[in-house]
């Protein structure tokens, strides 16, 4: 009987030799299906706070769907129908939910310091997330094709140009400002958050401040009773060598049963 | 070991979790989730709809402000407007042009979209006028003139416009050199040593209301237009943009960057942004944009690196708000000891 068919001892895997082989290996080591996408948090994920995170990520598909819809029919639908006016509405509040429940998520981060644990890239990216939605934003504003897009340009020009940007940024060119809306600047956002909530995923929500008696950091007693009557780590679970040690401080998790921490982001 | 010491030198001792896992199903939570959300965007678009306010034309601004338009033109002829003196990315203007230090990136990056006020908004449009002799002969006259000549003429149009603004502004008697007929929109303007300048702007202004300026300023090459730099500049530099948006409190001083129109919520998320602008040296500094933008790219900096910067860093650890987060987590470690 051939190991293949599960006699005798189990031959070492040979590692792929192919760019698509090597690519779904590291994929799969960095982030397990079971780790992907969990069905158990820490039980520390006990908090409306994190919401908010999950909250950004639902705005930002209401921007992008109502968005499609606005885009099919043209930038100057919106003024000449009811319909059209009504989905521009939808966008417009769809933008301020975005950045309220993001800016409430990225301070509930800062007080959580929950870029410990190897989570620096986590919080880079959320945070330029951020930043790159503010011009996503304003080309929005300045796409409107209305007084309020007129003003805008004509304003926040001085600021571009002062810095050089206005040369390849400019906000009077509608044509080029519509293009960096609907397609470039979401691209960025999306691309951001995709790669956010992968190291989301991939390094767990960050466990509470000193709390050291549970972190023990070589397979120490852990776990306890839990208010929520999680199990243990340590009582089902085996520590899959394939996600341990990774670079740059970087903090492996052993996997929960049936899936890890790295919740609600 | 000092507190500064301390401070820089502090290690991040967070281990990896191994404690409780409980049930939780997050493809249900961004389910809910993006019901709640699309429930709130749908509700607050019904209730509250959102501002369109009519954008302003080029016509309107002469039907409106036709003492304003003609100012604005003579200008724009002179070379003494906004749009005229600004510099880079427009012109070779030094009004509007910012540095800081050794930083010029305004000027660095050039001209990428050139724009000649006197050519680009009042000749190159007269241009287009045919079967007006009296134009033709204007346009003769004027062009043939020495540069310091035409800027006179010009000059010597402007000065009883913008002395009739003043008084309008100033709530005075206005100026008899200008006189307004409010039912044709016509204005004459009683400029001596003016030249052909008159004769000029008068088709202009007739061209403005008429809405033909508004498509001839798009006109290029192409016959597709999507770059509205021409126009608007040309609109910004008269008043009526700035009378709208006072009116709808918009103006820089006015927090105006982070507002909308109406009542509406604006890019509150400018609000840092927009401070700067309110306070010294910003709001009284030539180069303010320049320093603004470079103080928010400072500080957006510093946001992205808050891992790696001490003291901001440790401030969480400082003033304990994580332990309303975790409180749940903190109740049941203390019962269990």
């Amino acid at each position: 009987m051939s190991a293949a068919h599960g006699g005798g001892a189990a031959a070492p895997r040979e590692r792929a030799d192919t760019w698509t082989g090597r690519l779904r290996e590291a994929a799969l080591a960095a982030l397990p299906p079971e780790k992907l996408l969990p069905d158990g948090q820490p039980t520390y994920v006990a908090s409306w706070v994190y919401v908010f995170g999950v909250a950004s990520i639902a705005s930002l598909t209401v921007i992008i769907g109502s968005g499609m819809i606005l885009a099919l029919k043209g930038p100057s639908w919106w003024h000449d129908t009811g319909v059209g006016h009504f989905f521009n509405s939808v966008h417009l509040w769809a933008v301020e939910l975005f950045f309220f429940v993001m800016v409430v998520h990225l301070w509930a981060k800062y007080w959580m310091a929950a870029w410990r644990g190897g989570r620096a890239r986590v919080w880079m990216t959320g945070a330029v997330t951020f930043l790159i939605a503010v011009p996503t934003a304003l080309t929005g504003y300045v796409s409107q094709q209305n007084f309020d897009s007129q003003w805008i340009s004509t304003q926040a020009k001085d600021a571009m140009n002062s810095v050089g940007i206005g040369a390849f940024f400019n906000l009077t060119n509608f044509g080029q400002m519509y293009s960096y809306h609907v397609l470039l600047l979401p691209a960025a956002v999306v691309t951001l958050v995709l790669a956010h909530v992968l190291l989301v995923r991939r390094h767990g929500v960050v466990p509470p401040i000193e709390s050291k008696r549970r972190f023990a950091p070589s397979g120490g007693a852990a776990g306890g009773r839990s208010p929520r009557a999680g199990r243990s780590a340590l009582e089902g679970g085996k520590v899959d060598p394939s996600v341990r040690g990774g670079s740059e401080g970087e903090q492996a998790d052993p996997p929960a049963p049936r899936g890890s921490e790295g919740g609600g982001s | 070991m000092s507190l500064a010491r301390r401070i820089l030198t502090s290690k991040d001792e967070t281990a990896p979790w191994r404690g409780g896992y409980a049930r939780y199903d997050l493809v249900k939570e961004l389910c809910i989730a993006l019901a709640v959300i699309t429930a709130l965007a749908v509700l607050l678009a019904a209730l509250f709809s959102s501002p369109d306010l009519q954008p302003s034309t080029i016509a309107a601004w002469s039907r409106q402000m036709p003492v304003n338009f003609l100012a604005t033109a003579s200008k724009e002829l002179d070379g003494t407007s906004e749009t005229a003196e600004y510099g880079p990315p427009y012109n070779k203007g030094k009004g509007f042009v910012q540095h800081a230090a050794f930083i010029h990136l305004q000027e660095w990056l050039g001209i990428s979209h050139p724009i000649d006020p006197a050519k680009d908004y009042v000749i190159d449009p007269l241009r287009t006028v045919t079967g007006d002799p009296a134009l033709s002969a204007a346009l003769q006259t004027y062009e043939r003139a020495t540069p310091s000549r035409q800027r006179d003429w010009a000059q010597a149009y402007a000065k009883p416009l913008e002395a009739y603004e003043a008084a309008f502004a100033a709530r005075k008697a206005p100026t008899r050199a200008v006189a307004v007929n409010e039912r044709s929109g016509t204005v004459t303007v009683a400029a001596s040593g003016a030249g052909p300048v008159p004769t000029m702007m008068s088709v202009l202004l007739n061209q403005a209301r008429s809405g033909a300026l508004d498509g001839i300023l798009l006109t290029s090459r192409h016959f597709y237009q999507t770059d509205y730099t021409k126009p608007l500049l040309f609109i910004a530099d008269g008043a009526l943009l700035e009378k709208r948006a006072q009116a709808q409190h918009l103006l820089g001083n006015q927090w105006g960057m982070m507002n909308e129109t109406g009542s509406y919520p604006g890019q509150v998320w400018l609000w840092l942004y927009t401070f700067w602008y309110q306070i010294e040296p910003f709001s009284t500094s030539h180069n303010a944009d320049l320093l603004v933008m470079l103080v928010m790219a400072v500080l957006s900096l510093a946001f992205v690196l808050i891992p790696f910067l001490p003291v901001v860093r440790d401030i969480p650890r400082a003033i304990p708000l994580y332990r309303l987060i975790w409180r749940e987590h903190y109740r049941s470690t203390q019962e269990d000891e």
